[in-house]
């Protein structure tokens, strides 16, 4: 009887000390393992910078540039995490939870300009880099894409990647099956309007039938707004006070229609951009166009694989230029070496860096000095079929007008694209689609 | 040891010395609460806790990244008058629908099936275990590709009877078949395990007995099988109807991860849309209510499948 007790006895000590260790690694579960002294270990161990982005194909284009500087650089080591390709609905829901909760986040992360207004309306949740030197880096950008990465308050927590620009990119493979021009310049003038654009789709479509003149809805409409919002007091669908404009601001209905005729007229692939279904269509080959602002060469150069090289090549945008999307890096205040961090993320956006992120990938610095560099003015894709898109794009960079999104931009662009979508796959009726986008992004706005 | 003797032999006695008196009460009065602790300490934790922060989060109006304030059941009003939650519902119960009953009757005859004799036995009941151990994320990237609507070889294979591509993810009913297909591939196995252990509990000799008065194999099935097996069968419905109803990780990976299911919702299910509206839109207060509604909905439904269970073969 004893012996048993004490077997009881043992059993329960154990268990309850099986309880205690289950509890303990549930609560440590929640903490970073990383919380050694953070300056003075520098030496002995390499500090691990961990960089958060998103985005398809290569995205920010941040593979050389990181080889590079953790081979020059022993005692600091950058750890790129590219977390998901869609930033509205997977990215940076994760990263708001993350800056709220304290624990997370990288401690560079890449944010949207969709992201933006919300990331300026909370400063606790970044370090300001001006406490590390960075200030001295105003010179570098145009004063939009400083001041946007400036909160209320003056704390600089985000500087600029890329920006937009505007083209399209095309099969030329495929234009010459469809008896059309492939030479870009002679494409170029194949659609000096949108108008034209479309009727260049249906020459396209009546002679190929396996393949779609567009990806889908969404990109088109997104290049169309960005235009119309240049021509509209550079807002989409807020305005400068947060107020929702989208039932009012023309540029959401000049992209809405044309998103619509295109569908109805069955030049699109339904294809919706940034899903996997989408990055596989470019690599198989479901569509001959794409609209293409810089960072885009990237996506559909990464999409496409090496398959693809010499096939594609870039063309003028119909319409004229627009800055659609670009980029923003960030220290969270939760990062343990923020010093470290500032110092990745001010060689992350430094001219040299995002020049060669141009020339390797396409990205369009936002750096000025790097805009004028002249690798950069002469910048050719051989992706692309050596498009020079250093004429492409450079050339039009300096005049890039900013473009205003509200705090709740990124749920309202999710609304209103998941009706474009819904409408060009058929589940959401032509003559109600209007309607619907409008009710569903007051009801994003919340 | 019998069952009297039990309890005076761990009574602590009178006649022991206090030091052991003490350790012996500590056996009896401590020990046995101390054992069982760990499950109600996890469950307290992880199911308790949440429960009660979930109901007292759905009375407010909880914004993760702002304010915080009072609105009663605001929350539940807005809920019953939201299209989107309806929608939701209607495909979490379509979804629950075309998945579970082919599932169960499915799972009820392979189990038959398996418990007959035949070479390499124990191989082959195993075998019907195996898309389980399988990981959600494998089983989803396989069907998401045979469920493509380019390239896909479901696609394929009715191209040859001259059906059109079909969308898999754009149209609703086609959605809600695809999900259900992947539910049914990881779980079929499950519930035919557990039929199949339930079948082994029925005493031989009731078999024995109706063959000897006439009855054929398929009589003995729904004679005696059926009715023998009514426990078990509670057991796999309750499960599945609140696997069903929660139904989360296919749909959501069968959008690529992400939880609007569909461009307009097409197959949306409570669980996606909880989360949505937990860690998309922010809204943790209107979260906390609906996952307190499909709370609700699990219990009604549970209940439901209950009763039309109990009434399987209970004629007699």
């Amino acid at each position: 009887m004893m012996i048993r007790k004490r077997r009881g006895a043992l059993a329960a000590a154990s268990a309850l000390a099986a309880a205690a260790l289950t509890v303990a690694s549930c609560s440590s579960g929640g903490t970073p393992a990383a919380s050694s002294a953070p300056a003075s270990s520098a030496a002995a161990e390499p500090v691990t910078i961990r960089v958060q982005d998103f985005g398809g194909g290569s995205n920010f284009g941040y593979k050389n540039a990181i080889t590079k500087w953790n081979a020059e650089h022993k005692d600091i080591q950058i750890k790129e995490e590219h977390l998901t390709d869609q930033f509205e609905q997977q990215y940076w829901p994760q990263m708001i939870q993350w800056l709220q909760a304290g624990n997370g986040a990288g401690d560079v992360v890449g944010i949207d300009e969709g992201g933006m207004g919300l990331a300026k309306a909370h400063p606790e949740w970044w370090a300001d880099l001006k406490e590390y030197g960075l200030e001295s880096r105003k010179a570098d950008f145009p004063a939009w894409k400083w001041e946007n990465g400036t909160t209320a308050d003056g704390k600089l927590f985000g500087l600029g990647t890329d920006i937009g620009g505007m083209s399209i990119c095309y099969r030329s493979d495929l234009f010459k099956k469809a008896g059309l021009p492939s030479e870009r310049d002679k494409v170029s003038a194949l659609w000096p309007s949108w108008d034209a654009f479309m009727k260049v789709g249906q020459q396209f479509q009546a002679k190929v039938k396996d393949t779609k003149f567009a990806d889908g809805t969404n990109t088109l409409y997104q290049v169309v707004l960005y235009q119309e919002a240049a021509k509209n007091g550079n807002v989409t669908y807020f305005d400068k006070d947060n107020n929702l404009i989208v039932d009012k601001n023309p540029a959401v209905k000049a992209g809405f229609d044309f998103a619509t005729k295109m569908s109805q007229q069955g030049l699109t692939a339904k294809l919706r951009n940034f899903t996997d279904e989408w990055a596989a269509g470019t690599q198989k080959g479901a569509f001959a166009t794409v609209g293409c602002p810089s960072w885009m060469l990237g996506v559909v150069s990464g999409n496409a694989g090496d398959g693809g090289k010499g096939k594609w090549d870039v063309a003028a945008v119909p319409g004229g230029g627009g800055n659609w999307g670009g980029s923003w890096l960030a220290v969270p205040k939760q990062s343990k070496h923020p010093k470290e961090a500032a110092a990745v993320a001010d060689y992350l956006t430094n001219a040299q860096t995002e020049a060669s992120i141009f020339t390797d990938f396409g990205n369009m610095p936002s750096n000025t000095q790097a805009q004028q560099d002249s690798a950069v003015q002469s910048a050719k894709n051989e992706f692309f079929n050596n498009a020079p898109i250093g004429e492409i794009f450079a050339k039009s960079a300096a005049s890039l007008q900013p473009v205003f999104l509200g705090v709740k931009h990124a749920q309202v662009k999710n609304a209103i694209e998941s009706v474009i979508q819904g409408m060009d796959d058929g589940s959401v009726p032509y003559g109600k689609a209007w309607q619907q986008l409008v009710d569903d992004a007051v009801k994003a706005a919340g | 040891m019998s069952i009297d003797t039990l309890p005076r032999a761990v009574r602590p006695s009178r006649h022991l010395p206090p030091g052991r008196r003490w350790r012996s009460r500590l056996d009896v009065k401590v020990m046995p609460y101390t054992l069982v602790s760990p499950y109600f300490i996890l469950f307290a934790a992880f199911g308790l806790f949440p429960l009660a922060f979930t109901l007292y989060y759905s009375l407010y109006d909880y914004d993760l990244a702002g304010t915080t304030e009072w609105t009663g059941l605001g929350n539940y009003a807005k809920l019953l008058a939201d299209e989107d939650f309806w929608n939701a519902v209607t495909n979490t119960v379509g979804i629950f629908f075309l998945a579970t009953i082919p599932q169960l009757l499915l799972a009820l005859f392979l189990a038959n099936a398996l418990n007959k004799r035949f070479r390499l036995r124990l191989a082959v009941r195993m075998s019907v275990l195996l898309p389980l151990v399988t990981s959600v994320v494998a089983v989803a990237v396989v069907f998401t590709q045979l469920f493509a609507r380019d390239w896909g070889l479901v696609n394929w294979i009715l191209s040859w009877f001259g059906v059109d591509a079909i969308n898999w993810r754009a149209e609703r009913i086609p959605s809600w078949l695809a999900i259900a297909t992947m539910v049914d591939w990881r779980w079929t196995g499950y519930n035919a395990i557990i039929f199949l252990a339930g079948m082994q509990t029925i005493p031989r000799d009731l078999y024995e007995a109706a063959a000897i008065d006439g009855a054929t194999r398929r009589r003995q099935f729904w004679q005696i099988t059926l009715p023998m097996l009514r426990p078990t069968m509670i057991f796999v419905v309750l499960n599945s109807t609140i696997g069903g109803l929660t139904l989360f990780s296919e749909p959501t990976t069968f959008y690529g991860g992400n939880v609007d299911g569909g461009s307009q919702g097409q197959f949306q299910t409570v669980a996606m849309f909880v989360v949505k509206q937990g860690f998309r839109e922010f809204d943790y207060g209107y979260a906390a209510a609906a996952a307190w509604l499909l709370f609700l909905l699990i219990l009604v439904g549970a209940f439901v499948n209950f009763m039309f269970v109990r009434r399987i073969g209970g004629t007699k």
